[in-house]
């Protein structure tokens, strides 16, 4: 499904290459845990994955398709099959909890009835149902990120990615996050997760890509987290 | 099928879009209004030009057309022969014999006051009989007179050369000026209009952020600032109409009552005004489109 090959990132003005010749494989239906310090490369390929930024040398393909030569609509194709989960939820706060959700198939043009079911079925599934009308600031950190989680699924996507996605949630609020991730994962969704939360990691005994220094260091099926604190 | 899910689509998007523009007006009412007054301050100042350069135009058109060829004689020259050849010329509109007592009148007339001329008539007249002749287009007039003074029995045939050149250059010079004016009042409000709207944006950037994430298309999130510029530029392009048709109107009547004013005949025929307010219109929508465009073109770089 994703494919990298050789693939280096510079950013200008930095000395050390931000990923330095990544080379890896990811099957369709994987949880994969990308671990590793930080300013060790994992939002770098994150935003590879997502099409945010290109690569300085080496490929990328997705299904086949070389993500450098995507035209403008090919790339918005792209995107709408990657759901974005981030740290700090990126919520609209004028907009209630149906409305964030919602705005994911607006923004595809979608029909008022489909998006209505859609949102409803959703939000069922990462346990708001009921907090529809309530508005991001009414929510806990917990609830939020799964806002923003709903938002991610409800456009059926290929493939989640999350960059840090408990970095501001307490320990049970985020393993209950994980159990979330790991039901999504069983209906087909391939998982990408950018975390340092080491537990959930070594509990769950997913795939784990590890990266220092932009390098890939260590990549097992059935990893650990494998850093101190 | 494609084609009814596409149309379907599309029906979804504007109404979003129009949802979001109302939404956002809505919002940003006060800041939607000044942009307006802006837009509305800058087409009635550049309305106002374009008026004056219509009118200004019109003036000249007119006295262009009144200038008149005087055709001198000899004093033996065959008058009855001369009135059928400059009759003959093409551009002619109307030939006016003035005999040289007329001509002495006229000049009384002219200097305003006829006591000046006495001991001038009868012999002592020192003009010729001449031919008045008026031109049917303003343009015609140099070549005419040119054929005129080729024609025997004509002493010399004069119209005002210099007058006409510099009423011509004058004319353009000032319509020049006015439309410079007028495009850098326009430009400086498209700056201003700029600003604005870019504050609306600002305040929508996060909004945009999570579009481009969520895989909107660039015309999906420009779309409804768009239609939130035209409807800026619309509301001010009215408000400069009406202020303009009413202050207008108002000095155009004065002007036509006014005897000391009888030179200035303003322009008043919907046929020369309607291209005013509909580019009026154009340029308002153009302003406030331009605007958004311009204002959001960073923000689309995700």
């Amino acid at each position: 499904m994703i494919s990298l090959q050789h693939v280096t990132k510079n950013y200008p003005g930095s000395a050390l290459p931000a990923l330095d010749k990544i080379s890896l494989e990811i099957e369709k239906g994987e949880f994969v845990f990308l671990v590793g310090p930080s300013g060790a490369g994992k939002s770098t390929l994150i935003k590879l994955l997502f099409r945010e930024q290109l690569p300085t040398k080496g490929e990328i393909y997705f299904y086949g398709r070389n993500l450098a030569r995507l035209n403008k609509k090919a790339l918005l194709n792209h995107r709408r099959q990657i759901g974005m989960v981030f740290q700090d939820f990126r919520l609209l706060k004028q907009k209630t909890v149906f409305e964030n959700v919602a705005f994911a198939l607006e923004v595809l043009g979608k029909a008022p009835k489909e998006i209505e079911y859609k949102v409803s079925e959703v939000l069922d599934k990462v346990g708001l149902a009921g907090k529809e009308k309530s508005f991001p600031a009414e929510l806990s950190g917990g609830e939020q990120q799964r806002v923003g989680v709903a938002r991610a699924l409800v456009k059926d996507p290929l493939l989640l990615l999350a960059d840090e996605p408990t970095g501001n949630l307490d320990r049970n609020t985020s393993r209950q996050l994980m159990e979330l991730f790991e039901t999504i994962n069983g209906e087909g969704t391939t998982m990408i997760i950018a975390t340092h939360a080491w537990d959930l990691v070594d509990q769950m005994q997913k795939r784990v890509i590890s990266l220092e220094k932009g390098r890939l260091v260590r990549d097992e099926k059935r990893g650990t987290y494998g850093y101190e604190f | 099928m494609k084609s009814e899910g596409l149309t379907a689509m599309n029906f979804n998007f504007l109404r979003y879009c129009l949802r979001q523009s109302r939404d956002s007006l809505k919002r940003n009412f006060w800041l939607a209004l000044v942009t307006s007054c802006i837009i509305a301050v800058s087409l009635m100042i550049f309305g106002g030009f374009l008026l004056l350069a219509v009118n200004i135009s019109q003036l000249m058109q007119d006295v262009q057309s009144n200038v008149e060829i005087c055709v001198f004689l000899y004093d033996d020259a065959d008058k009855d022969w001369l009135a059928e050849e400059l009759q003959r010329l093409e551009g002619v509109e109307t030939i006016r014999f003035v005999t040289k007592e007329e001509g002495l009148e006229d000049f009384g007339r002219t200097l305003g006051d006829a006591a000046l001329v006495t001991g001038l008539q009868g012999e002592n007249n020192p003009l010729p009989d001449a031919f008045r002749v008026t031109a049917s287009a303003a343009e015609l007039v140099p070549q005419l007179a040119q054929a005129m003074r080729r024609l025997e029995g004509v002493e010399m045939a004069e119209y005002g050369e210099e007058l006409v050149g510099e009423l011509l250059k004058l004319t353009g010079w000032i319509n020049r000026l006015l439309v410079g004016v007028g495009l850098l009042l326009a430009l400086g409000a498209v700056f201003l209009i700029v600003t604005t709207i870019r504050l609306s944006v600002m305040a929508r950037r996060e909004e945009i952020g999570i579009m481009k994430y969520l895989g909107a298309s660039d015309w999906f999130v420009r779309f409804p600032f768009l239609v939130e510029g035209i409807a800026m530029g619309w509301l001010g392009t009215i408000v400069a109409t009406a202020a303009l048709v009413a202050v207008y109107g108002k000095v155009a009547a004065t002007l036509q009552q006014d005897a000391f004013a009888f030179f200035l005949r303003p322009v008043t025929s919907p046929e020369q005004l309607l291209p005013v307010f509909t580019g009026l219109l154009l340029l308002g929508t153009c302003m406030g489109g331009f605007g958004s465009l311009i204002s959001l073109r960073k923000f689309l770089r995700v």
